[in-house]
């Protein structure tokens, strides 16, 4: 019964608000009209998958949560093995720096790259204009790739460091003895890589890789603060947030909540099915 | 190791310094340029001024960012010492008592960490505006919970699992009693794992955007990092970078000063529940 409440509450402030939104979804209902609420059954979800701007923000999700997760897993590993290494003498250093970009408010690190790309306070453009293509008056924020690159550095840059913790983790979890088995067999540093250390830590690699695609799904702070959707760069977060808090349809909002909602739970269930990811295994409950 | 290895971890570790500190540096420094700088397109200020530290700290934007960072400090510390009061009563049931629900509580934690932050909000904005809560601290804090709550759980039983509880009793057979064994042998035992899960979600909360700028419309309520993400400047002649960056500074500065006085322990608690088998 100790549990009781902390149960209770999570429930209360998860559970309870989702079927809220499921109900609320199922209405045409805008704040500034109240007196025109008429129940619609599925009708909004309908508007909803049929419109392109849906499709547009889940391809845009999809995209980033790819790149980043993918770039962060790789980056994330190089990071865990210089620091699993790395001299005594600068290991503390190492990871009181490592924890920085985690602990940054992500709002602060989005301005921070944001500033630097801009066109009129940004220092890339000058450092960069050696590179054919960029010079002074290249816009970053002016279209769609650029700026969803941009969007996927600042992200990189801020979650890496967290990945790369857990997969420190991991490493350490890897029994020296059957690296030196490997060594004393005349494996090479390469195939005592992929035959030894990266099997050993599937785990851990897998509880990295389903949080963060989980994260970067819900990808939203950075958005609105470096493009605020413009150019084509819409979150399926931000869509939502748009569609509720700036337009106050709150019944379209919440289908796009809903289904945002069931968009996560479909990753997360198939990464738990398709990939066997054993969370009680992982998280020392076997 | 050879010299030359050594020299190599040393490039490898000073890269990374470079990766962590470089975004931070460059903030720092837009924050000391002033008006004239910056548009200089250079990575450092011509030269150096803390006009921004004065419009957001005494001048014009400090009616903005100020009540902003007390409701931060505020709703944040309320979450975090709700969800570790919680969180304890639950890891301590989870780590010694065996009972059915135990899975069910470690699943539905697992469940509500992942949750969309952004589905929560909708429903929350049109129920806070019904009853009341819209633009009060009570109602971030409420929401932050869904956020700290679940970690809290996690990183607490974790640690929570690897404390001998056997010395509890064995302090009995030595003559303590309940109250004295509680107190003299478990909690300076479980202490460090309490405190260490505190600073993890208080990060957490201190991070969130998503509510704030949705649950929020005055500065009665609003956290820095909303108050952040929709100042525009004091006029819109005013170009607000300056004072953008100085107040991503401060913000910054209890996060960094958590992080170099306890590293250890919040490596430690992010990747103890995590991947300990």
């Amino acid at each position: 019964m100790l549990a009781g409440p902390a149960f209770v509450v999570m429930m209360l402030v998860t559970a309870y608000p989702i079927l809220q939104a499921v109900w609320y979804s199922l209405f045409n209902y805008r704040l500034t009209d109240p007196e025109n609420r008429s129940f619609v059954g599925l009708g909004n979800y309908l508007v909803i998958l049929t419109d392109s701007l849906w499709w547009q923000a889940v391809a845009v999700t999809v995209l980033i949560t790819v790149v980043t997760v993918v770039v962060e897993l790789v980056l994330g590993f190089a990071l865990a093995l210089v620091m699993s290494k790395a001299l005594q003498a600068i290991r503390p250093i190492l990871r009181a720096a490592i924890l920085i970009p985690y602990a940054v408010i992500t709002v602060v690190s989005a301005f921070s790259w944001q500033f630097a790309f801009n066109i009129t306070t940004g220092f890339v453009n000058s450092w960069l204009s050696w590179l054919p293509g960029i010079g002074a008056d290249t816009d970053w924020f002016g279209g769609k790739w650029t700026s969803l690159l941009v969007i996927c550095l600042a992200e990189i840059w801020k979650t890496t460091p967290f990945i790369s913790l857990l997969l420190l983790a991991g490493l350490a979890q890897v029994p020296d003895v059957l690296q030196e088995a490997a060594q004393v067999d005349g494996a090479t540093w390469w195939q005592r890589m992929w035959r030894v250390t990266i099997p050993n830590m599937k785990a851990a690699i897998m509880v990295a890789l389903l949080f963060r695609s989980l994260d970067a799904f819900r990808i939203f702070d950075s958005i609105f603060v470096m493009t605020a959707g413009a150019n084509g760069t819409e979150s399926v977060s931000f869509l939502a947030y748009r569609q509720t808090i700036s337009r106050v349809e709150i019944g379209m909002g919440s289908a796009v909540s809903v289904l945002l909602f069931l968009c996560v739970v479909l990753i997360a269930f198939s990464f738990i099915k398709g990939f066997k990811v054993d969370l009680s295994q992982a998280r020392g409950e076997g | 190791m050879s010299r030359r290895e050594k020299t190599w971890w040393w490039i490898a570790g000073v890269l990374i310094l470079l990766y962590c500190l470089f975004p931070i540096a460059w903030i720092i420094s837009l924050s000391f340029k002033g008006a004239a700088d910056i548009a200089n397109q250079q990575f450092l200020p011509t030269e150096a001024t803390t006009e921004n530290y004065s419009t957001i700290l005494t001048g014009s934007a400090s009616d903005l960012f100020l009540p902003a960072l007390r409701n931060s400090f505020g709703i944040c510390l309320i979450a975090t010492f709700i969800s570790c009061i919680l969180a304890m009563f639950a890891a301590y049931a989870i780590a010694r008592l065996d009972f059915p629900g135990k899975k069910l509580i470690l699943s539905a934690a697992l469940a509500v960490a992942i949750f969309p932050v952004i589905s929560i909000v909708t429903p929350l904005f049109n129920l806070w505006r019904e009853i009341g809560l819209y633009d009060t601290w009570l109602g971030l804090i409420i929401p932050y919970l869904s956020l700290t709550l679940p970690i809290s759980i996690w990183t607490m039983s974790a640690f929570f699992r690897e404390i001998p509880w056997e010395m509890e009793q064995a302090a009995q057979v030595d003559g303590a009693t309940t109250w004295q064994a509680f107190r003299k042998v478990i909690v300076p035992l479980a202490a460090p794992g309490v405190f260490t899960t505190a600073i993890i979600a208080f990060f957490i909360a201190w991070n969130d955007f998503a509510y704030g700028i949705s649950l929020t419309s005055t500065s009665r309520a609003r956290p820095v990092p909303a108050a952040l993400g929709l100042f525009s400047g004091a006029s819109q002649f005013v170009d607000p970078t300056g004072a953008i960056a100085a107040a991503a500074v401060v913000v910054t500065i209890p996060v960094v000063l958590l992080v170099l006085l306890f590293q250890r322990r919040i490596v430690a608690g992010l990747t103890n529940g995590a991947v300990k088998g």
